[in-house]
């Protein structure tokens, strides 16, 4: 028999700190396996948040940065720019990319800067205890949306996906769901596209990929999971955005 | 052979010569000329020129570039700064050399364009959050101003930190003979064996970072910040010392409000006031021991701090002084730039409150 | 034929692998490991047929498929 399935060498040793069921875990295996898939060892800048995915630079098997909040699209364009033959990519959580860090993801994709982006939308703030995030549904519990979130008080979530297509500099735009093998499958797709964009110079990639939070939803593991399929798929529709 | 060039774009060239491959502005006065002709200049050396969409990502661009090892720096003036002041707070955590230009104007607020010194508490103090300093240097002239940029990525390098040059609107704005030196061999600049340049993987991957979750981890990074620091101090210092000999009356000024007070000095002794001037070129590391030395002197009555701003350097000076002497002030504000002859009139006034030597 | 190993020390019983597999061949145990969690077990190895769904559904990378 062989192994047919194993931990990929572009994540370190290090166990994840994530809460039980939280699917940074799965997008940080995604992530390390395209790396691998486009053998870019040894040839890797990567951008950590700040957020839960801030140990980042504990988990992938390449040089790490870690930047201000918000902050990974500027850092990783002054890395590409000044390092183009390296792989570059900025992994960002929604409140680093959707509400700090707007105006950077904005520019960034405005600017078509050769990277990757993995935006990890939980619809929460996860590592500071569960406040509401740009993403938040409507009606979403949080610690800062107590009574779940109202348009009146607390505005409309914000489709990334949607809006960086407007916008000429992105070559690749995809919203992908971590919520079961078949969505987890095809986020592998897209994210090794995504890389794939990057290596051929194609331009600015993003993968979006609606994730968990069990620990801040107050739900377990399989019922996050359900809730993203269910609930967030109805706001965030899964699909190519934008693809030249 | 010398140039006649504005400030800012002297400070740019300086800046390319001295080895800067990345640049990362955005529009502000009065420094527009650096970026403008970074613009034009950095793709020519084969170097990176971006206008950021903020000030902020500007600087986190410095940070992006500055963690893979190249040179990089960026530009801006006291608003702009501002806005930059946690991404100088990481830039000091992660030890990531770079270098900063403030060209200083008039505030708080949106407040002026014209020229100020009021950003020496942000600069020299800190405006970010937690301990930290940079290396920062006045520049008087357009020249000096040349010549410390010229070396100031070695600086930022050899310490691992962030340099601030401060100058002010009227140092980016005027045009004054010039000396450019030589290229940098960028190929003879050390390997940085700490900077994520992509190449690593496993045990020699390198990671930078500013988070240290455990106290007893972030408070040895103090310690070894604060350790460097005290490196600066010993070996940085810069500064000019003008007729100090016989001098009752020491003005302590920095920048070009350093050439005004030198006119000002000139004045007082036409009428017989034996002034003098101390003239910091490092802000940080502050030159305090020159100045307690004069205020040891028996013929040194008092000291006259002079600045574009409501008294900020003044502190620093009264440090060093320590009570031995009488310390005043006198400053302009709002862009306003004093006369020679007004910095006289003040320094005549210390004069005759503390009773002088003749 | 095949199987799977679970690294039952990093494993958080968060159940994903459980929810996944076609077979319903891993269950939670009920000894706790050093991080505390109840960690997820393979009752029925023989009915295995290395989908790798499980693993593919692990946010902690703790399951190794052979076939």
């Amino acid at each position: 028999m062989a192994v047919v399935f194993k931990k990929s060498n572009m994540l370190t040793d290090v166990p994840f700190h994530y809460c039980p069921g939280c699917s940074h875990g799965i997008a940080h295996r995604l992530v390390a396996e395209a790396l691998e898939e486009i053998s870019a060892e040894g040839n890797v800048i990567g951008i950590a948040p700040v957020g839960c995915a801030v140990f980042a630079y504990n988990y992938f098997n390449c040089d790490m940065q870690q930047v201000a909040h918000g902050r990974a699209p500027a850092a990783a364009t002054g890395a590409k720019r000044t390092h183009p033959e390296k792989i570059v990519f900025a992994y960002q959580g929604d409140g680093d990319l959707a509400s700090i860090g707007t105006a950077e993801i904005i520019h960034a994709a405005a600017r078509g800067e050769n990277i990757t982006v993995i935006f990890i939308n939980n619809a929460i703030y996860g590592m500071t205890g569960g406040q509401m995030a740009p993403t938040t549904l409507i009606g979403q519990k949080s610690t800062t949306s107590q009574a779940g979130r109202n348009v009146a008080l607390n505005g409309n979530p914000i489709r990334v996906c949607e809006m960086l297509a407007t916008l000429d500099g992105p070559v690749y735009l995809e919203r992908v769901a971590l919520c079961d093998p078949q969505s987890v499958m095809k986020a592998k797709k897209a994210t090794r596209k995504a890389f794939e964009n990057q290596k051929s110079g194609k331009g600015f990639s993003l993968v979006e990929m609606l994730s968990t939070c069990p620990t801040n939803w107050g739900m377990t593991a399989v019922d996050s999971a359900a809730f993203v399929k269910n609930e967030m798929t109805k706001i965030f529709p899964l699909g190519v955005f934008k693809d030249i | 052979m010398k140039e006649l060039m504005k400030g800012n774009e002297a400070i740019a060239e300086a800046a390319i010569r001295g080895g800067c491959r990345a640049f990362f502005g955005y529009p502000i006065t009065p420094q527009n000329e650096i970026p403008e002709y970074m613009s034009v200049r950095m793709p020519a050396v084969g170097g990176c020129f971006i206008q950021a969409e903020s000030e902020i990502s500007a600087i986190n661009m410095v940070y992006g570039a500055a963690a893979t090892g190249v040179r990089t720096m960026t530009s801006s003036s006291s608003p702009g700064i501002s806005l930059k002041q946690e991404g100088i707070s990481y830039l000091c955590g992660a030890e990531l050399p770079c270098v900063i230009v403030n060209m200083v104007r008039g505030g708080p607020g949106l407040g002026g364009i014209q020229p100020a010194q009021s950003d020496y508490f942000q600069t020299v103090k800190g405006g970010g959050h937690g301990d930290y300093k940079m290396l920062v240097y006045g520049p008087a002239t357009v020249q000096e101003a040349v010549d410390l940029m010229y070396n100031a990525f070695d600086k930022a390098d050899k310490y691992r930190l962030p340099v601030t040059i401060l100058g002010d609107g009227m140092l980016g704005q005027i045009m004054e003979a010039v000396e450019m030196p030589e290229m940098k061999d960028l190929t003879k600049i050390p390997k940085k064996n700490w900077a994520t340049d992509g190449t690593g993987v496993g045990e020699n991957r390198r990671i930078i970072n500013s988070l240290y979750i455990d106290p007893d981890v972030l408070e040895s990074v103090n310690h070894r910040l604060f350790a460097t620091y005290e490196m600066l101090k010993k070996d940085e210092i810069l500064f000019e010392e003008y007729k100090l000999e016989d001098a009752e009356i020491i003005i302590v000024a920095y920048g070009t409000v350093a050439r005004i007070s030198k006119s000002a000095v000139e004045i007082l002794r036409q009428r017989g006031i034996k002034a003098g001037l101390i003239r910091p070129i490092t802000l940080f590391p502050f030159p305090s021991t020159v100045i307690s030395t004069a205020a040891h002197k028996e013929c040194v009555k008092c000291f006259l701090t002079v600045e574009l701003s409501m008294g900020q350097m003044i502190e620093d000076v009264k440090l060093a002084v320590n009570g031995k002497k009488t310390t005043a002030f006198f400053g302009r504000v709002g862009g306003n730039v004093m006369l020679p002859e007004h910095i006289a009139e003040a320094a005549e006034q210390e004069v005759k409150k503390n009773g002088s030597c003749i | 034929m095949a199987s799977i190993t679970i690294n039952t020390a990093q494993c958080k019983g968060c159940a994903l692998c459980i929810s996944a597999c076609p077979k319903n061949i891993i269950a939670i145990g009920t000894e706790s490991n050093r991080g505390g969690y109840f960690s997820a077990e393979v009752v029925q190895p023989s009915s295995c047929i290395g989908c790798a769904r499980c693993a593919i559904m692990c946010p902690d990378c703790c399951i190794t498929v052979m076939k």
